[in-house]
Order: C-alpha cells, then sequence, then structure tokens
C-alpha cells in the first residue's frame, strides 16, 4: 500500500500531475471575492470563513476527476483491483494521496489568505484545525464519487453535482468552527461534529466506493 | 440482456394495470374533496391570516418529498440485495415524483414565508434542507441518465442512494446547528402550543392522504414505463444482433 | 372566493404553483407511457412477439 501512494505521490507531482492547481485556484478565488464585494474589511472579515472553506472545497473538486479516471484509461485499474490489496485499501490511499497532495497543501494555505481577507485574529488557529480536521473528508467524499463516475465520459460536472451536496455538513460545521472561533464562543459542538463526520467517512465510504469501482469495472 | 428476465416485471404490470383506473379515482376524490375543503371552507388563523390555506398543499408536499426518498433508499436496497429488477426500476420511476414534491415544497414554503419574513427567501433550516434534497434528487436522476448500461446505473444509483441518505440526514442536522437563532418565533406550521383544531385538521389530513394517492399513482405508472422501457431496450439490442 | 385580504397573492401563487408543477407531472408521466407503450408494440409486432 506504501508502494501505492508513493506512485500516486510522484504522478501527482510530475509536470501535468495538477500539483499546484488547487493552490492556485484558493489563491485566486482570495482575490475574486474581495474584487466581487468590495474591499470593505468589516465585510470581508465576517465572510472570510465562509469564504475560505467554500475555497478550499472547490479546489478539492478540481482534481477528483483524475483519482481514478487515468488508471481506468490504461487499465492499471483492473490490476489493482486484482492485486493482494483490496480494493478498499486502494480507495483509502488514493484518496490519502489526494489529500496530501491537495487538502493538505490548501490548510497550510489558507491562514496566508485569512490575512487578505481580514479574518479575524483568534480564528486563525481555527481555521487551520478545522481545514486540517475537514479537508480528508472532502477527499474521501471526493473519490467516492469519483467511484461513481469513473466510467463516464467527461464525467466532470456530473462528479460536482454529485459531490457538492454530500460536502454540505463538512462546510456547514467546518466555517462554523472559523466563525464561533473568530468570535470567541463555544465550538465544541460543531468540531465534535466535523470530526465525526471526517472518522465515519473514512472508516465507511471506502466501502461503498470500492463497491462502485466494482460495479464499473464488471 | 434478456427479455422479461423474471415473470415479475410482466405481473407487476398486470396487477398494476388493475389497480390503476381505483388508484387514480381515488386520488382524484381525495385531493378534490381535501384541497376544496381546505380552500374554501376553512377558517382564517388567527396569527397566519390567510397564509394558513398553504398549509393543505405545503404539508403533504413536504412530507411525500421525504417518504418518496426513503421509499427510493428501500426499493434500492432490495435491489441491492435481491437482485429484483421491478424494484430499482420503481426507485428509477420514483424520483422525479420527489423531486416535483420537493419543488412544490420549497415554492409553497417560499411564498408562506414571505408575508412573515418579507422576503421572497430566507435561510431558514426547513427550507434549506429541501433545497438539498432537491439537489440530491437532482444527482440521482442525472446519474441515471449518465450511464449508459441499465445495470450498472441500478447499482451505482442504489449505492448514492445509499450514501446520499446518510449525508441528508446529516444535513438536516447541520442546517438546524447552521441557523438556530434566526427565525425561531414564525415558524412554518400551526404552532403546537395552539391546540390544531379540528377545523383545520381533518382536510389536511385528506389532503395528506391525497398527494399519498398521487405518488402511488405516479409511481405505478412511471414503473410501467420503466418496465416496457427496459423491455424495448432488450428487444432493439436483439434486433441489432440478428 | 374567500376573503384572502392581504394574502391573497401568496395563497393564490401557491395553490397555482402547485398545480402547475403536479399536472405537469401527470402529464409527462402520461405521455411518456403512451409513448414506450407505442414503441414496445411497434417493435414486438415486427419481431412477431405476442406475449406481453
Amino acid at each position: 500500500m506504501r508502494a501505492l501512494l508513493l506512485r500516486d505521490l510522484r504522478l501527482a507531482i510530475r509536470s501535468g500531475g495538477g500539483f499546484g492547481l488547487g493552490l492556485a485556484f484558493f489563491l485566486i478565488l482570495a482575490v475574486l471575492v474581495p474584487l466581487g464585494v468590495g474591499a470593505d474589511g468589516r465585510i470581508l472579515g465576517r465572510i472570510a470563513p465562509g469564504i475560505l472553506w467554500v475555497g478550499a472545497l472547490l479546489a478539492c473538486l478540481l482534481s477528483l476527476d483524475r483519482m481514478f479516471a487515468l488508471d481506468q484509461e490504461d487499465g492499471s485499474l483492473d490490476l489493482l483491483a486484482t492485486s493482494p490489496i483490496p480494493l478498499e485499501g486502494v480507495v483509502a490511499v488514493k484518496a490519502a494521496a489526494h489529500w496530501l497532495v491537495t487538502g493538505l497543501p490548501l490548510t497550510l494555505l489558507a491562514p496566508g489568505l485569512g490575512v487578505l481577507l481580514n479574518l479575524a485574529p483568534p480564528a486563525y488557529g481555527w481555521l487551520v484545525l478545522s481545514l486540517l480536521i475537514g479537508t480528508p473528508t472532502l477527499s474521501m467524499v471526493g473519490a467516492f464519487g469519483a467511484s461513481l463516475t469513473v466510467g463516464i465520459k467527461r464525467g466532470g460536472l456530473l462528479l460536482s453535482l454529485l459531490v457538492l451536496p454530500l460536502y454540505m455538513p463538512t462546510l456547514i460545521f467546518g466555517a462554523e468552527v472559523v466563525r464561533r472561533g473568530a468570535e470567541g464562543m463555544a465550538l465544541a459542538t460543531p468540531l465534535a461534529l466535523l470530526a465525526a463526520i471526517s472518522l465515519g467517512a473514512a472508516a465507511l465510504l471506502p466501502f461503498a466506493a470500492a463497491a462502485a469501482l466494482r460495479v464499473n469495472l464488471r | 440482456m434478456s427479455l422479461w428476465e423474471y415473470a415479475n416485471p410482466k405481473r407487476f404490470i398486470e396487477t398494476s394495470g388493475r389497480v390503476l383506473p381505483w388508484a387514480v379515482g381515488l386520488t382524484a376524490v381525495c385531493l378534490a374533496v381535501g384541497l376544496v375543503w381546505g380552500f374554501f371552507f376553512t377558517p382564517d388563523d388567527y396569527k397566519q391570516g390567510s397564509t394558513v390555506k398553504i398549509i393543505y398543499i405545503h404539508v403533504p408536499a413536504a412530507m411525500m418529498a421525504i417518504n418518496t426518498w426513503i421509499m427510493m433508499l428501500v426499493t434500492s436496497l432490495i435491489w441491492i440485495v435481491r437482485r429484483h429488477h421491478v424494484s430499482v426500476l420503481a426507485a428509477k420511476a420514483a424520483a422525479p415524483i420527489g423531486l416535483a414534491f420537493t419543488l412544490v415544497a420549497l415554492a409553497t414554503g417560499a411564498l408562506w414565508g414571505q408575508p412573515m419574513w418579507g422576503t421572497w427567501w430566507a435561510w431558514d433550516p426547513r427550507l434549506t434542507s429541501f433545497l438539498i434534497l432537491a439537489l440530491f434528487y437532482l444527482g440521482y436522476i442525472t446519474l441515471w441518465s449518465a450511464v449508459e448500461n441499465p445495470d450498472t446505473a441500478a447499482d451505482l444509483t442504489s449505492i448514492l442512494c445509499l450514501v446520499g441518505s446518510v449525508f441528508a440526514l446529516l444535513s438536516r442536522y447541520a442546517v438546524n446547528l447552521w441557523n438556530q437563532g434566526l427565525h425561531q418565533e414564525a415558524s412554518l406550521s400551526l404552532d403546537k402550543e395552539e391546540n390544531v383544531s379540528d377545523v383545520f385538521w381533518q382536510p389536511l389530513v385528506i389532503c395528506i392522504i391525497g398527494f399519498v394517492l398521487l405518488f402511488v399513482t405516479l409511481v405505478l405508472v412511471r414503473t410501467q414505463t420503466e418496465i416496457r422501457a427496459r423491455r424495448l431496450q432488450a428487444l432493439l439490442a436483439r434486433e441489432r444482433v440478428a | 372566493m374567500p376573503d384572502l385580504g392581504k394574502y391573497a397573492f401568496a395563497v393564490l401563487a401557491s395553490y397555482a404553483v402547485t398545480l402547475l408543477v403536479l399536472a405537469g407531472l401527470v402529464a409527462l408521466s402520461v405521455w411518456q407511457s403512451a409513448r414506450t407503450r407505442r414503441a414496445l408494440a411497434e417493435v414486438e409486432a415486427r419481431q412477431g412477439k405476442s406475449d406481453g
């Protein structure tokens, strides 16, 4: 499994692998929003938690359709399915690779963008924590969506339609943590729920995704 | 691909064909009685004025929007476990019905809220949940049409329905947390503190029954269509091979 | 028509939207049913099947 992880990471970082695309998109979004909404620091500060979370979410979407599609096209997905690693493990590794290459860098970049969006000082720590806990969910849910649409030509848009509603609970709780953190309010509930969704997704979604992959590989 | 794969699809069409005229008749009667009674022969609510008349369509539609998804969940599970074609085709048939009910619930909810909140749309937790539900229906319907092989589509959409159900529930609670503070006074229901008098309740029950019957009738009709369409596809495929 | 007062628009629009959406769904379902029935009958006749 480690070999698979390293292979996926290497593929992603190589040219054309999409690494950095998500980061660039995230940055552009942080510029677009003030341009669209106006430069009033107070307004920006209030919506910053939401913008940062929505931006992270959309940036994660960008590289999802390549998760299984490339392997399926050249036949290596069939090989992976018959390898000694259970397909569920393959899914988990691919989701982990996606997170390492997309979610984690986004989490690290977010505080910088928070400065651009006038995020309140107490919120920075909560921003990083919520993204750290929430972005793995985005990768895992994204893997599930990708497994459903892997056989569909140009299924990227459909992938977004399927995955974005599934992202909503994570978005709601994640942004709520940052918002409450900014105002010093109690945030144990959304934080706990955010973590619970992450754990549940990591534990259960690989089975659903593997089932979908098996259906598509028939 | 074989033709009438199991006897079941054929039996379903025969049985439902016999039941349909009754279903249509009962639906029409219930809806007519319930809606006419509710619209013309009930008083105004002292707090909400004549807008209370909207419950006769908003409440049944909202209930059916959720019940349809639950039916899809059950029939999808039956497909996954028992490979019963009629089951999954019924789920496919029900989805547009559920979407329609959801849209009605949303529109009537927004229209009901407008006099109360002064805006055409408000991110009330209930309305937001229904908006998310509409997206789930859309995704399910779109996935069916995006996958060419019917059995593959059946499997994938069933998996989506299962996973989607979990997230739909999660969203319900998330949205409540997200918008706890606002609009708690002006909730879209007859207050539980007020005694819901029979004056409102009786026509409402009839309307609910009418909407359930409408759902059943439409599911029967649409499932028949799906079964016939599947047989049509199989026959055409046979022709192409021959 | 009962006196709907100032809420006339909200109430009437609600009923109108509902009737439109539901009637549309019924019409669509009936039309799809008829169309599929016809197509199936054609193909079945062509293939000489007598069951179904």
